[in-house]
Order: structure tokens, then C-alpha cells, then sequence
């Protein structure tokens, strides 16, 4: 057995009994079993667990008639990044720091997807504290890309990107603060949404850069991500940055702008989303300027590692079970900056300096959302590279360059397949709208896919 | 040489909320076993976020408010990082450049004004206890304090004397418990104080002005009122006698030992330590506006000094009085009902007070209208008249005349025989007060 790749389409077999939830488990977790040794995808696998859930599962799609109305994710399978916490289930953050935490706690996302049917099979590898664009800062080694083993699967969502696209499960939650779900979205040929900032509960989920870090997931199609998103969006009284503020937009004009096809971005990159341009039917293209683009990098890696340094002083040592030496090269190097940019007599010239131009960022997409309803862009300049290519920081950091902009406007964007590079590797672009306009990018997405194929192909394993 | 001292306060008050600051664990952490009140909010648990108790946020405007001070409609929270095992998150969520109260001010009975600084909400840290288990010294912490919602009060270094301290904080303690936000017990730890002192050179004979000192030394750990008072007092004699040598005085924090009635040196302070302040990006910035504060304004009881004020105005009485029953709120309402219910039956307010605070005829009754009728019991008892005691009290004198002779030689203790020789023709009905006057009246005359 073979279960389909959408969500309806599983649902559609529960329904009509062709198997049962722990049929479906069985399944996912064979191909977990199979590839994990390779692929590196999965921290920790709860069998046992999965299966518990199954049981009930299968009790209430045999007993309850609206079954599938009441639990909009009934018999959906999942894997979440190891930055979820997770109740009685190991949640190491991908660092070594964790590496024996076991939360008492499940966070608002987990909790609203269990309660809609969701089944969550494991805990998926990451850049450890989600510090990476690549999935090789994880301390558990990292995760491989289905398509080309030999090369990365983006990140810091790595692990989760792997186990959907290599059929391990049909989605996974991640988490997004510079990239870190569209990146390896575009690395694995999936479609990833990165949330409004402040539209789903981060409540549960291990910060990294609080005023940056969105919850939001990685699948095969835009109709589930819009599935997943409106189960784990809104108010939960445990965040307090959550608001509910969606309109109704309709997608007719994109603005494609020019800063984000410049210099460094490979020419197929361009050419494969030129031809993605004719395939959506209604919708005009405006060249448009957001011209503070270049300083989104600059700024990121002041206000990020600032919040980071915050946020990690919690592992002082005396918790945890695990000393101050235990954090990696790349939590060190973040730990220092940030505290540097914090400290007396520096904080005007770069923190609050930095915040300033984030302000810039922000004045640049409030007016080209003046004149369009989206911006089209790619999502890295470059597809999946090798494990090992880029050891500078700097490089790395680079990969952010067009996906932090949106980070820190605090803007949704997706990321979708649009065609292979020479090479036979996924190529993404990125959609990018208004604060709590996701409405428009899965508008967008799913007339999008309808028109094309590219997110149906799966790598040879 | 002249000085002046130059005091400045910054007190913490522990609020009385029903819940925590940014959880909902309770805030009444109080001989509560150890981390039995904690959750992953306040134990800063990996994930956990802070969620604003809007009640701390009341109780902080309420008194800002009460204190004169200015309510922005903006303020936010910010990050205030130390490293500190009791602080579980490595950083102290606080209010650094955008406090929610500033620039208050409190007069003093000899009408002198002193500046309120700021007053900001913070949240509570956990407890260090250092114990022997099994044998070995060990520390532990208590988390149940964290995260209780709590203020600071900053003044201006407006305080001249250790009584005008001693008396802005006992305005404050009495004015935070008229509001209903703290029980600010200074021995459960939800009141805190800290003082900073110098002394300021006075410029010349004719001008009394101050020069502004160029140190600071702060006073911390003081567990009363009183030993504040001793603390300042002694500080002030330790600078001057530094001062007048010529010397500098350390810019450093001390402490107060009672035991040998001395402060001594808790650390040095050069520079100021580095909290690396920063947003709270978690919490997003509190809109209070006209609205908002109306609603808290109603909320605001009379406050001590204007009750007062109006005691001594509507109910004549002595100051006293006044001090006693405003000092406690309960029994000021207490009173008030009394009065209110004692006027239809002739009882009047200074009846009513004098039963309370001399005979604490409040403390036995059930109730207001219980005590009135005890009172309007007693005044009604059918007592002897005047005429039936003098007629008793001259049968006394004549039929008792060697009591009457003991007396005139100095044994006045048997006026307490006679009395009850009186009370005896009276049937017990005579008030004692007026038996014993007309007995000493006819004694002293004779």
C-alpha cells in the first residue's frame, strides 16, 4: 500500500475503508524505518504513541458519522521540528543542550492538531535552536535531501522537509524566523508557509528570535497547508501577539520585485519562474522597488542574534542536566553577537539602529502593497548545495537573503515548486502578501498547482 | 561642617492578584510548600511564553493614580538579563525607558512635596534556600514566588530626614492597602525597601541651598520600618564624621545590622551593572487610554488622607479618633455604618468611637447595628437618680463612721466599702461613677 499525497485523497480511503489509521501509521513508519538511516530526518520516532492515537482514531471514524467534519485533520500523519514542545516526548531542539529534556508540556499548535485528528509519528531534526539554512548545525548530524543525499535539505527546518518529501509523513509543522520553513521548502520540492507574524500561537514552540519566529508547516500542497493553517491559527490566550485581523483580498496584480532577481541568483532560478508566470490565469505582473532589500541581512543578524542571546540564557547550566559547554559553534557565535549588541554603549548603534531600518523594510512593502496584492520572488539564489560547501557563517547567512526581508516585515509568504534545475534539484518561488493575507497566497497556490505538476514528483529512494 | 541629607526611596510592593503576572499560577505564594504554585510560564520552561495579567495592570494605574503620577497611553515591557539561579528565564521581564506611572507626588503633614519618580511593574523572582540534606549544604530554589506581579517606586532624593522616610512609607504602606492592592507586609516580604543616602554640603550660613553630593550610598535588605530609620540615622552619622575628616565616602550598597547597630559594606559599586535592557518582544506594548482610566478611577476608594480630612470634619472628632479608625479600613466603615444606624436612636459618633477604641465594643459585636444596640442597651438601664444617690450616700457617711475615719487618716481603700455599702441601699442600681464622685464629695468636704 501506497497511501495518496494529499490530505483529502487519505482522507478519502479512511472513508471509504481501504485501511485504518494504524494501516496508515504502519506505513509511514515503515518508510521512517527504511530511509532514517540515510536520510537522517527523525530525532526521536513515538511508535507507541502514534499508535495510541490510532486506536482512538479508528474507534471514532468507526462510531461518529461526522467523523471527518469534527476532526478536519482526521488520519492526517505528522512530524514535528524538535523545537515543538512536546508532552512526555523528548524535545531536544536539535542541540545537545536538550538532548534529555522531556517537556511536561504540549504548546497550542500540538494541542490543536491532536485535537483535529492529527497523528504525530516523530520529532524531526533541525540546525540546533533552528541557527542554520542548511540543517548542518544540528548536533545529531544532519539531515540528508532525498533528491541528492550528498547535498543539504535547507534549514534549519531540515528534518522536516526530509520526512515529507521522502513520504515519512504527509506534513510537518516547522518553524520559520529567517527562512527556515520556505528555504527547505524550495530545497525539497515542497510547498512551505511561513505565517503572518502573530497568527499562529507560538505558545509551546522553543523561541529563537521572538520578534521574528513564526509556526507554520511544510506540505505537498497548497490546499493542505491551507488546511493545517486553519486549524493551528488563532487566538489561544498564551500569546500575546496573536491577533485575528484576515480580509478578504483577491490576488489580480503581483509585483515582481527587481532587487530580488539581481546579482548572486542562478539564471534558471529566473528562468523556470518567468514561465511560471503564465500559468495562473487573471493576474497581472508589475515590475516593482523595495529598495532597503540589501540591508534585510545586515539588520536580521543584529536583531536576531540579540533575541537569541535573550532567549538562550535560560540554559545557564543549572537545568536541563547539560553544562553552558554543551551549545555549538554556531548558539556561541549568535550568543556573543547578540550580547555585543545589547551591552551599554553599543545597543543605540546597532540594535536600535537596526530596528530603525527594519522600519525601512517595512515602509518598502507597505507601499508596493499600494500598488499589488503579492510579490513573486525566488526563494534562495541558488538550489540545494552541498553538505560541507559553505563554511564561512557569512555564506551561509547569505542564503537568508531572500527570505529574510518577509521575516522581518512580518509578512506571510509561501514557498511552492516550480521545476528542476539542470542538475534534476528543486527549484521554489516564493509569494509573499500582506499581513494576514494568507487567503491570496493559497488562492494563488492552489490555482497554481492545477496548472502544474512539478509538486506531484518525488525523489527515487 | 553643616550637611543635609539627601534620601531617595525605591520600594517594592508585592501586588495581591489573584494570579500570577504571566500565568495563572496564584500569586499568594506565602509559607506555601516549596514549587508546589509553578507552571511552565514562570518556571521559564523552554516554549513557555508570558501572558499580561490585566489585574496587575489595574492595580498599578490605581495606584499611579492615587499617587499624582502621569499614565502614558503608551508603555511597553522590556528584558532586564542578570544570571541568577532563581531567575529562570536569565532575564527579568520589566519596564526600563517607558514605565507605566510617572512623575507623582506625595505631600507630607509639614507640606513638603515629594517627587515620585516613576512607578513600573515587574514580575517577582524565585527563592533561594540554603539547607543541609542529608548531611551536605546544599541551595535550592523555590519557584513559587516567581513571576508574582510586582511594583517599584522610585522617588526623587527628596527626603531630608529619616521621620519624613518613615513617614511617606507608612502614607504608602496605608495607601497601597486602601487600594486593595497589596497586603504590603513588610514580614511576608510583599514590601520591600531601599534607600539611597548622602550627604549634601549646606552652602553657607545664609543659604541653606544644597549642593548635591557626588556618591551615593545605597541601604538594602531592611526588614522594618524602624530599622530603616536607625539605618539612615547611623548612615548619617558614619558619612558626616567621613565627610568631616576630609575623606570620600564609598559609593557602595550596605546593609543594617540591629544586633551591633551598624550598616556595613555589602559590595562596592563603581560602574552600574549591565542588564542589557531590551524590548520584551513577547508582550506587545500596553495601550491605555482615557477610557481605560476612567474605569480604574472608578474603582479607587477615598483614600486615607481625604478620609481623614472628612472625619474630623462631619463627625467632630478628636484627632485621635481619626488617626485610630482611618488607620484601618474595616473599621472606619465599621464606624461609618454605626453612626449611620446610632442616629436614630441618640447614639452619637463620639459614643460610637469612644466604645470602639476604648471598650473595642466593635471586636464583640456581629455587626454595626449589633453594637448600636448594645450601647442603646446600656444607656437605657434604669440607673438611680441624683437625688436617690445623695440620699443613699448620706446614709453611708452617717451610719459608717469608722470607715469614714480610716478614710480621713489615709486608708482610702475603704471607699470601695463604702461604695458598696451605697449600692446596697440602691439595689445595685447606682452608676459607680457618679457613687464614688458623691462619696468623695461629702468625704473631702468633712
Amino acid at each position: 500500500m501506497r497511501p495518496p499525497l494529499s490530505i483529502k485523497g487519505v482522507q478519502g480511503d479512511l472513508k471509504e475503508k481501504k485501511y485504518n489509521c494504524t494501516e496508515l501509521v504502519n506505513f509511514y513508519l515503515g518508510q521512517a524505518k527504511k530511509l532514517n538511516p540515510t536520510l537522517n530526518a527523525f530525532t526521536t520516532i513515538c511508535e507507541d504513541f502514534a499508535f495510541e492515537k490510532t486506536k482512538i482514531l479508528n474507534e471514532i471514524i468507526q462510531t461518529n458519522p461526522k467523523a471527518f467534519e469534527e476532526f478536519p485533520l482526521m488520519g492526517v500523519v505528522l512530524s514535528l521540528k524538535d523545537l515543538f514542545s512536546t508532552k512526555g516526548i523528548r524535545t531536544t531542539a536539535g542541540s545537545e543542550v536538550l538532548s534529555d529534556y522531556i517537556p511536561p508540556f504540549s504548546g497550542t499548535v500540538v494541542n490543536k492538531l491532536e485535537e483535529a485528528g492529527a497523528i504525530i509519528i516523530g520529532k524531526t531534526n533541525c540546525d540546533a535552536w533552528g541557527h542554520g539554512a542548511s540543517g548542518e548545525n544540528s548536533d545529531f548530524g544532519p539531515a540528508k535531501n532525498p533528491w541528492d543525499t550528498s547535498r543539504v535539505p535547507g534549514g534549519s527546518s531540515s528534518g522536516s522537509a526530509v520526512s515529507v518529501s521522502a513520504q515519512m509523513c504527509m506534513a510537518s509543522m516547522g518553524t520559520d524566523t529567517g527562512g527556515s520553513i520556505r528555504q527547505p521548502a524550495g530545497f525539497c520540492n515542497l510547498v512551505g508557509l511561513k505565517p503572518t507574524y502573530g497568527a499562529v500561537s507560538r505558545y509551546g514552540v522553543i523561541a529563537m528570535a521572538s520578534s521574528l519566529d513564526t509556526v507554520g508547516h511544510l506540505t505537498r500542497f497548497a490546499e493542505d497547508s491551507e488546511i493545517i493553517f486553519n486549524v493551528i491559527k488563532g487566538k489561544d490566550g498564551k500569546d500575546g501577539t496573536i491577533k485575528d485581523q484576515y480580509k478578504e483580498n483577491k490576488a489580480l496584480n503581483i509585483g515582481i520585485p527587481k532587487e530580488y532577481y539581481g546579482l548572486g541568483i542562478d539564471r534558471e532560478i529566473v528562468e523556470l519562474i518567468n514561465a511560471a508566470k503564465s500559468k495562473v490565469k487573471g493576474v497581472k505582473f508589475v515590475e516593482v522597488s523595495l529598495p532597503h532589500t540589501r540591508y534585510a541581512i545586515p539588520t536580521y543578524y543584529i536583531i536576531q542574534p540579540a533575541e537569541v542571546s535573550s532567549n538562550l540564557a535560560r540554559y545557564d547550566g543549572v537545568r536541563y542536566g547539560k553544562s553552558r559547554k554543551a551549545f555549538g559553534d554556531e548558539a556561541v557565535r549568535r550568543i556573543m553577537l547578540g550580547t555585543y549588541v545589547l551591552s551599554g554603549g553599543y545597543y543605540d548603534a546597532y540594535y536600535l539602529k537596526a530596528m530603525k531600518i527594519r522600519s525601512k523594510i517595512i515602509n518598502d512593502f507597505d507601499r508596493a502593497f499600494e500598488k499589488v496584492d503579492a510579490l513573486l520572488t525566488p526563494v534562495s539564489p541558488t538550489p540545494a548545495f552541498k553538505l560541507g560547501e559553505k563554511n564561512e557563517p557569512l555564506e551561509m547567512y547569505m542564503a537568508d537573503a531572500l527570505t529574510a526581508p518577509a521575516s522581518l516585515a512580518g509578512l506571510p509568504a509561501m514557498s511552492l515548486p516550480v521545476g528542476f534545475s539542470g542538475k534534476g534539484l528543486p527549484v521554489g518561488m516564493q509569494l509573499i502578501g500582506p499581513r494576514f493575507s494568507e487567503n491570496v497566497l493559497f488562492d494563488l497556490g492552489k490555482r497554481y498547482q492545477e496548472a502544474t505538476d512539478w509538486h506531484l514528483q518525488t525523489p527515487n529512494l | 561642617m553643616e550637611y543635609k541629607p539627601v534620601i531617595g526611596l525605591e520600594v517594592h510592593i508585592e501586588l495581591s492578584t489573584k494570579s500570577k503576572m504571566f500565568c495563572s499560577c496564584p500569586a499568594e505564594h506565602f509559607a506555601k510548600e516549596a514549587n508546589t504554585q509553578v507552571c511552565p510560564i514562570c518556571l521559564g520552561l523552554p516554549g513557555a511564553l508570558p501572558y499580561t495579567n490585566s489585574e496587575a495592570i489595574d492595580s498599578i494605574i490605581k495606584l499611579g493614580i492615587a499617587l499624582g503620577c502621569k499614565i502614558p497611553e503608551f508603555s511597553k515591557f522590556d528584558r532586564k538579563h542578570y544570571n541568577y539561579p532563581d531567575l529562570p528565564k536569565g532575564y527579568q521581564i520589566s519596564q526600563y525607558d517607558l514605565p507605566v506611572c510617572l512623575g507623582g507626588q506625595w505631600t507630607l503633614d509639614n507640606h513638603k512635596k515629594i517627587s515620585i519618580t516613576r512607578v513600573h511593574m515587574e514580575e517577582d523572582t524565585g527563592k533561594l534556600i540554603h539547607r543541609k540534606v542529608n548531611g551536605e549544604k546544599v541551595t535550592l530554589v523555590d519557584f513559587n514566588r516567581s513571576g508574582v506581579p510586582l511594583v517599584e517606586l522610585v522617588t526623587d532624593p527628596d527626603f531630608e530626614s529619616p521621620k519624613e522616610v518613615d513617614e511617606f512609607l507608612r502614607d504608602l504602606r496605608h495607601l497601597v492597602r486602601y487600594l486593595g492592592i497589596s497586603s504590603a507586609d513588610m514580614e511576608k516580604g510583599s514590601l520591600r525597601l531601599e534607600a539611597n543616602i548622602s550627604l549634601g554640603r549646606v552652602k553657607g550660613r545664609e543659604d541653606k541651598r544644597v549642593k548635591l553630593p557626588d556618591y551615593k550610598v545605597e541601604l538594602k535588605n531592611i526588614n522594618s520600618f524602624k530599622f530603616l530609620q536607625k539605618a539612615l540615622s547611623i548612615e548619617i552619622k558614619r558619612q558626616s564624621e567621613i565627610l568631616d575628616s576630609g575623606e570620600k565616602v564609598n559609593q557602595e550598597t550596605r546593609g543594617y545590622d540591629d544586633y551591633n547597630k551598624k550598616t556595613f559594606s555589602q559590595r562596592s559599586k563603581e560602574g552600574s551593572e549591565d542588564y542589557r535592557y531590551m524590548p520584551e518582544p513577547d508582550i506587545p506594548p500596553l495601550i491605555i487610554n482615557k477610557a481605560a482610566i476612567a474605569r480604574i478611577k472608578k474603582l479607587i476608594p477615598e483614600l486615607p488622607k481625604e478620609k481623614q480630612m472628612r472625619f474630623k470634619d462631619s463627625y467632630k472628632l478628636p484627632d485621635n479618633y481619626v488617626d485610630l479608625l482611618v488607620n484601618d479600613q474595616d473599621r472606619a466603615d465599621f464606624f461609618e455604618l454605626a453612626v449611620k444606624i446610632g442616629k436614630a436612636q441618640g447614639i452619637d459618633s463620639k459614643m460610637i468611637a469612644s466604645a470602639m477604641l476604648n471598650n473595642n465594643l466593635d471586636r464583640s459585636s456581629s455587626s454595626p447595628a449589633d453594637m448600636v444596640k448594645k450601647l442603646v442597651e446600656v444607656t437605657k438601664k434604669d440607673y438611680a437618680s441624683q437625688a436617690e444617690i445623695e440620699k443613699a450616700v448620706n446614709k453611708v457617711i452617717n451610719g459608717n463612721k469608722k470607715a469614714v475615719d480610716d478614710y480621713k487618716k489615709g486608708k482610702t481603700n475603704v471607699i470601695g466599702f463604702l461604695i458598696g455599702k451605697a449600692q446596697g441601699y440602691l439595689k445595685g442600681k447606682g452608676e459607680v461613677g457618679l457613687v464614688r464622685t458623691e462619696l468623695l464629695k461629702r468625704l473631702e468636704k468633712k
